[in-house]
């Protein structure tokens, strides 16, 4: 019976080992017993394959996995710490460090929060109502994931800067944007603007319109069906979002770069200390930086596993 | 709904109108100028053709580790599963400078490979295991989910009627996987080719030799040549278009093709 439905869905290349057309019998025709007599070992577990190849495969992921993941985890912490816990603690207390820090905690305030009103106002829009170009609107909120953060910086050059379209404007009203903090925030809001939306989209899509529809009908004002039904419904998939866009807000490195501007102690935020460091050959300072950064690459890394886990939870229920 | 238009506007519409206006400024003859200058071509061609071969090595090794994640029962394999993702969490510089360090002449890595006469920090093979370090991830995460969701009965079904496991593996398993691993593929392919803070630091950066393309759009805009760099940035981004393009067509071939259980 299981055999019968395993074929119905079989692919063209299973059919050549199937000439017959009453597949239920499956009578071994001469030619399969040829293949047959060639692997007595796969044929006791046809579902794996034999233990020396196994080995390999595991060992192959797990030497590859090791070398070019986890070894330069650890050679951050390894240079962080190379001249000391002293050492470590100086460099993170230098004014420069602690002035990149504040603004890489500022920026990601600012852009968390933004990003945040907009993704559950997008994925509310695309996800309870019809309307024409929302495809065109899913595709565009994808597109700084899709684009170089080099690009995504120099379209606010392009914008702000000296030669740019508002650049004379804004300098003959005395305003900054490139080469300071706003400039900075626009580059990261771009670059971590489909976060939260992408992570609202599909879970609203899921979970319908039914019990705000419910909730409207038995006289509840919009602002209260969305706070008390949609809010309570979504609110692990939102944590979700707002966490991959915090840990890529305090992280992005190319497009900051590009519209920073790298002032000193002003316009570096904590991955741009970490080049100049680099840079200047002070490898204690910047992997110093560099581990609070990997430490908090780390801690995303863990609570991602556990909202994941709590998504499937909350999916199981009432996913008929 | 007016606040998300307004809002999608404001941060990414006007943003990317203005890189085509820019690049409308220039002549034809201009645009071709900057693209097919030696340098520019030389860059496009390290960024592009070391994308593809790193492209390449995530798909073999990307096919591994997900066979070893999903098939397989060994100690520490939901420790491997998570680390797969610290490719996309760890914050580019912080990759950058990471690789470097343990590639370099006297790093971990670096000193043991000098020793057989293999240079990586500062070559163009420092920009391609850059690129295969932010790749792995696409590729495994791309491929587990439909690897997981294989109809197990195809397989009892093929080895029952007389296939051996490697008949099994490559004429029945591989096959349904081809979309997904062609997905995975254009994903890490994509990335790699727009990458710039985990490669700049490995790369050593010579005009030529082992300058990649968004560095070259960063030196252009630091020389105020603004033209130049929306040139070469227009370029990446068609090539990019292009690249989701296809990923989509692939996406919708593979839901034709894979039966619905």
């Amino acid at each position: 019976m299981s055999m019968q439905t395993g074929l119905a869905t079989s692919t063209t290349q299973l059919r050549t080992y199937a000439p017959s057309t009453d597949v239920s019998v499956a009578a071994p025709a001469p030619r399969l017993e040829i293949a047959r007599g060639r692997s007595t070992a796969a044929r006791q577990n046809p579902r794996t394959e034999p233990g020396p190849i196994r080995f390999v495969i595991i060992a192959l992921a797990v030497t590859f996995l090791s070398v070019f993941v986890v070894l330069p985890l650890v050679v951050v912490f390894a240079s962080a710490f190379s001249k000391g816990v002293g050492a470590y603690f100086a460099a993170l207390a230098e004014p420069e460090a602690l002035a990149a820090i504040k603004l890489t905690l500022l920026v990601a305030a600012v852009s968390v929060t933004l990003n945040l009103v907009f993704g559950v106002v997008a994925a509310w829009a695309i996800s309870k109502f019809e309307f024409t170009g929302k495809t065109f609107l899913i595709t565009l909120i994808d597109l700084p994931f899709s684009v170089s953060p080099v690009i995504s910086g120099l379209v606010f050059v392009l914008l702000f800067g000296a030669q740019g379209y508002f650049g004379p404007w804004l300098q003959a009203h005395n305003i900054h944007i490139l080469f300071a903090v706003p400039g900075i925030a626009l580059a990261t809001i771009f670059v971590t603007f489909p976060f939260v939306a992408r992570a609202l989209i599909p879970l609203m899509q899921e979970q319908g319109t039914q019990e705000e529809e419910a909730a409207i009908s038995l006289g509840a004002s919009g602002l209260q069906t969305f706070f008390r039904v949609t809010l309570p419904n979504i609110k692990w998939g939102l944590l979700y979002g707002v966490l991959l866009c915090n840990a890529r807000a305090m992280g992005e490195f190319g497009a900051v770069s590009v519209v920073s501007g790298h002032i000193r102690g002003e316009t570096n935020t904590m991955p741009l200390l970490v080049e100049i460091l680099y840079n200047e050959y002070q490898f204690v300072a910047s992997f110093a930086i560099a581990s609070l950064l990997a430490m908090l690459a780390l801690i995303t890394l863990v609570v991602k596993t556990v909202l994941e886990r709590r998504l499937d939870e909350t999916e199981v229920p009432d996913g008929d | 709904m007016g606040l998300t238009l307004t809002w999608l506007s404001v941060i990414i519409l006007i943003p990317l109108a203005a890189l085509f206006l820019k690049t409308f400024e220039l002549s034809l003859d201009q645009f071709w100028g900057v693209i097919t200058s030696r340098r520019t071509l030389n860059a496009l061609k390290i960024s592009f053709g070391l994308s593809f071969a790193a492209a390449c090595v995530n798909l073999v090794m990307g096919t591994i580790i997900v066979w070893a994640l999903v098939r397989y029962r060994f100690p520490g394999r939901r420790l491997f599963d998570a680390i797969v993702d610290i490719p996309f969490a760890l914050p580019t510089a912080v990759a950058g400078v990471a690789l470097t360090q343990l590639f370099a002449q006297k790093g971990w890595l670096g000193a043991p490979l000098a020793e057989l006469g293999i240079k990586v920090a500062f070559t163009p093979i420092g920009i391609f295991v850059a690129m295969v370090f932010i790749g792995i991830p696409f590729v495994v995460r791309t491929v587990q989910p439909v690897l997981i969701d294989l109809d197990v009965e195809i397989e009892e079904a093929a080895a029952s009627l007389g296939a051996n496991r490697w008949h099994t593996v490559f004429r029945v398993i591989l096959p349904s996987l081809i979309p997904a691993l062609l997905t995975g593929f254009a994903l890490a392919f994509a990335r790699a080719v727009g990458e710039y803070g985990s490669v700049i630091f490995i790369a050593g950066n010579l005009p030529n030799v082992s300058e990649i393309a968004p560095l070259l759009v960063v030196i252009r805009l630091s020389e105020f040549r603004y033209a130049d760099a929306t040139a070469i940035a227009v370029v990446m981004l068609v090539a990019s278009f292009l690249i989701i393009f296809l990923i989509n067509r692939l996406q919708r071939w593979a839901q034709a093709r894979i039966p619905v259980h």
